[in-house]
């Protein structure tokens, strides 16, 4: 009674929100995201969800509807790209700080300007910050799983923080790829209706949304970081419990690809680490000790996993898809920044790759990887991240 | 005491935060002039003025002395006296 | 004499809020509520009304009321509506009430959102005619020749050159089946438009003069006063208009001069030292004799 059918990512999504059972749907449109809400949109048109669509004039009512809707004691979820979600930030940061636990699909898309609608990662980057939970899926197949557990993991009692499943625009929203549905039953066992502590009620009237003044404000935001500090082993758990529902190995903040005995450590996230496995394959082939960490669960930072992954490599070779102009690529002040003080870390060596949807190939990992053995090799102490694929000639 | 998750709070809570020494002049009700209209009570932007067997009284634990009250009381039964005097 | 205190349990809006001497907006919010009744939820944007009542841990709010940001209280709301209904809690009225600065202008976009969609929610703009919360900004509801700090009067200005956004008339270009305006000089009129705008379904529109002591710079107990003053000038229109039509104003029994309105407040002062000030108080006389004209506001 497997149900395996061949579907578009954004269509795998869209069946995922629905096992989900949401009462408020919230939609506005943008590539490449546009396909997620149109085919809910479909599926309440068809009376195959029942749940309330608020179709709003921009993506910053999209964030606020899911605010209210929340805040009312709704589960709600909308999606977003690019453009979409740096104008929901100033929203998404309000509703971490309440703890409003809703679920929102990032479609990753560069950033204006030049306008480009392909892939990078600096619209979620962007958001880092915010007090969402984030995840980085590989595939269509892992979209759908991590969509599932979204909810879960948003409504723990103990987090109670918006969470945002950033996925790769078009390679994985408009890809068709092979998809296995868990079934309704075991979803709805697995996710219990949204049964949140507080909720806007007559009946017990509450004050949401408080002004808060330099005596307790730093323990507020304290209190978001500790939600994602110490909801870790609660993710983990849930990962865990997806993995036994789905069969798949959804486990882990992070997963690791022939790391054992790797001298060196790609960090990749998204949907290029696929391309990432087959090219490791081919250098292990050639006899090179080369692996693969792929960070699942970005927010909260999975620093401790990472450590115990990498810490017998010489080098990491961070492929970010994001960059803070002026420093560095965001994984790579990450990882830098776990890793610096601790005795034998291995160095840290920051690429900045596919920026705007430039083509990442098995060629560009297998230069990077060279590059970074170069470099180890001659313990150059690089200033600037390295931009790969980068014509600097005509850069003026 | 521990913060509550998101800032929220209970509703009505306001009533332990006193607002009565903001006040700079005191408005007093001369029982034998007021008529019971009840205008003092509507108009009082820090609801601070209640009825209280049959009369209406003005809580100085919140009263911040705007002198509305006073100003619109018709039969003038409100007299706006400096404060602590 | 000593008598047992009686908590005000009847008041949705209780004492202990922050909002300054005479504030006319606290006046407001108290019988705004008496009106609509405790089975409501309550959204604000951020401004005067959310700070004063948002203290942590000190809120006069009986009702379930929340502040998410500055420019979203109507989509807010339109989620809230969304989940009552989701729920089937269909008894429960969502109210949202903001400043001019959060509905005229920065909120804009989304009220007229929530609004084309019909989203059944009361709308309640508190308009104080210009940013307070963040010490009196200019803001598309200030009116014509008032100083704000962004729009001062100077050697070269007379304070604000635009009219004020006619957003009544907008809001009920949408189609809206209920819009009014309302003064808290006029309580009893205030409940009855909230009280009528409840028994709608869909989007309504009410909004509200609240004169501001604190920045129009008048003493604090002429609050009523100077609302008196605007609506019986003709500055301040008070009408209700029923699915596109105008179907009640509220008669001006003594109309008085646009000065006596103007000279008791300092954001106007400029305009009583010069000869071209004498010549926009003209003007804004003018303004007030096209609305007495338009909505018929002297009783004949
Ligand atoms: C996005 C954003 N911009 C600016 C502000 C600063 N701000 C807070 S309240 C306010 C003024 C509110 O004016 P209005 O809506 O008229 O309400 P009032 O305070 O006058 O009652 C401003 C400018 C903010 N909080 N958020
Ligand atoms: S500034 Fe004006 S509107 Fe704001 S609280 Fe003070 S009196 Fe009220
Ligand atoms: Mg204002």
């Amino acid at each position: 009674m497997d149900d395996i059918r061949v579907v578009e990512g954004s269509e795998a999504v869209a069946l995922a929100i629905k096992a989900c059972r949401p009462h408020v749907i919230s939609a506005f449109p943008i590539s490449p995201q546009t396909h997620i809400v149109e085919g809910l949109a479909k599926m309440v048109a068809d009376g195959d969800i029942d749940a309330e669509y608020v179709r709003v004039e921009s993506e910053f009512s999209a964030a606020s509807v899911l605010a209210g809707a929340s805040a009312a004691g709704s589960r709600s979820y909308t999606a977003s790209s690019s453009q979409g979600l740096l104008l929901m930030t100033e929203v998404l940061y309000a509703s971490a700080g309440m703890r409003l636990p809703f679920v929102m699909t990032g479609v990753n898309r560069s950033i204006s300007a030049p306008i480009n609608i392909q892939v990078d990662h600096q619209d979620s980057m962007s958001l880092r910050d915010a007090g969402l939970i984030q995840f980085y899926v590989e595939s269509v197949q892992e979209a759908y799983d991590m969509h599932l557990a979204a909810f879960k993991i948003a409504e723990d009692p103990n987090i109670m923080l918006p969470v945002m499943v950033c996925m790769d625009g078009w390679v994985l929203t408009h890809s068709y790829e092979r998809v296995q549905f868990v079934d309704q039953q075991a979803v709805d066992d697995f996710l219990p209706p949204f049964a949140p502590e507080h909720y806007l009620d007559p009946a017990a009237p509450k004050t949401w949304g408080s002004y808060a003044e330099s005596d307790v404000m730093m323990e507020f935001k304290y209190a978001i970081h500790k939600a994602m500090t110490d909801g870790k082993p609660r993710i983990r758990e849930i990962l865990r419990e997806l993995s036994a529902m789905t069969g798949r190995d959804n486990n882990g903040l992070i997963e690791t690809y022939r790391t054992d005995g790797a001298d060196i450590i790609l960090v990749a996230l998204g949907s290029v680490t696929g391309t990432v496995k087959d090219a490791i394959d081919e250098l292990r082939d050639a006899g090179r000790k080369v692996g693969l960490l792929k960070i699942r669960c970005y927010r909260p930072f999975p620093h401790e996993e990472i450590w115990q992954a990498v810490k017998d490599a010489n080098v990491i070779a961070v492929m970010d898809a994001s960059f803070s102009m002026g420093s560095e690529g965001s994984i790579g002040l990450d990882l830098k920044a776990k890793l610096f003080g601790r005795p034998q870390a291995p160095m840290v060596v920051d690429f900045v790759a596919g920026l705007g949807g430039r083509e990442i190939n098995a060629r560009t990992i297998r230069r990077l990887v060279v590059r970074a053995e170069e470099i180890h090799r001659l313990g150059l102490v690089l200033p600037e991240a390295q931009w790969v694929n980068l014509d600097a000639s005509i850069v003026s | 005491m521990k913060l509550t998750k998101g800032a929220v709070v209970e509703g009505g809570t306001s009533l332990n935060y006193k607002t009565g020494n903001w006040r700079d002049q005191r408005p007093e009700i001369d029982q034998k002039v007021c008529n019971q209209c009840g205008k003092c009570k509507d108009v009082c932007p820090d609801d601070a003025v209640h009825r209280n067997n049959e009369l209406y009284e003005i809580d100085y634990d919140f009263c911040k002395g705007c002198g509305i009250c006073a100003y619109e009381c018709k039969p003038e039964a409100i007299k706006l006296l400096p404060e602590g005097k | 004499m000593t008598v047992k205190k009686e908590t005000p349990k009847e008041s949705l809006f209780v004492s202990g809020h922050r909002a300054c001497h005479g504030c006319g907006m606290a006046l407001g919010a108290r019988h705004i509520l008496e009106a609509t009744g405790d089975d409501v939820i309550v959204v604000s944007p951020t401004g005067c009304l959310e700070t004063f009542t948002s203290p942590y841990g000190f809120s006069p709010w009986r009702v379930p009321w929340i502040h998410h940001v500055f420019e979203n209280a109507p989509a807010v709301a339109s989620g809230v509506v969304a989940a009552l209904r989701a729920q089937g809690r269909d008894h429960t009225r969502v109210v949202a009430i903001g400043g001019d600065g959060g509905t005229f202008d920065i909120g804009f976009g989304a009220l007229s959102g929530m609004l084309e969609r019909g989203d059944d929610v009361l709308y309640i703009c508190v308009d104080n005619g210009a940013y307070m919360n963040t010490g009196g900004q200019r803001s598309a509801a200030t009116p014509p020749w008032a100083a704000t700090t962004t729009a001062p009067a100077g050697r070269q200005s007379m304070g604000k050159a635009e009219m004020k956004k006619d957003l009544p008339e907008i809001v009920a270009a949408h189609g809206i089946p209920y819009v009014a305006t309302a003064s808290i000089a006029y309580l009893g009129d205030l409940k009855k438009k909230v009280k009528k705008a409840m028994t709608f379904h869909g989007p309504r529109y009410i909004q509200i003069d609240t004169p501001c002591p604190s920045v129009w710079s008048f003493p604090s107990h002429l609050t009523l006063e100077i609302g008196r003053l605007g609506v019986n000038s003709g500055l301040v229109p008070l009408f209700e208009k029923e699915n596109g039509t105008i179907t009640a104003t509220r008669k001006i029994k003594r109309k008085v001069p646009v000065s006596d309105y103007l000279d008791k407040q300092k954001r106007y002062r400029h305009l009583f030292d010069s000869e071209q000030g004498q010549f926009e108080i003209e003007k804004i006389q003018a303004l007030a004799d096209t609305n007495i004209e338009k909505y018929g506001l002297l009783s004949v």
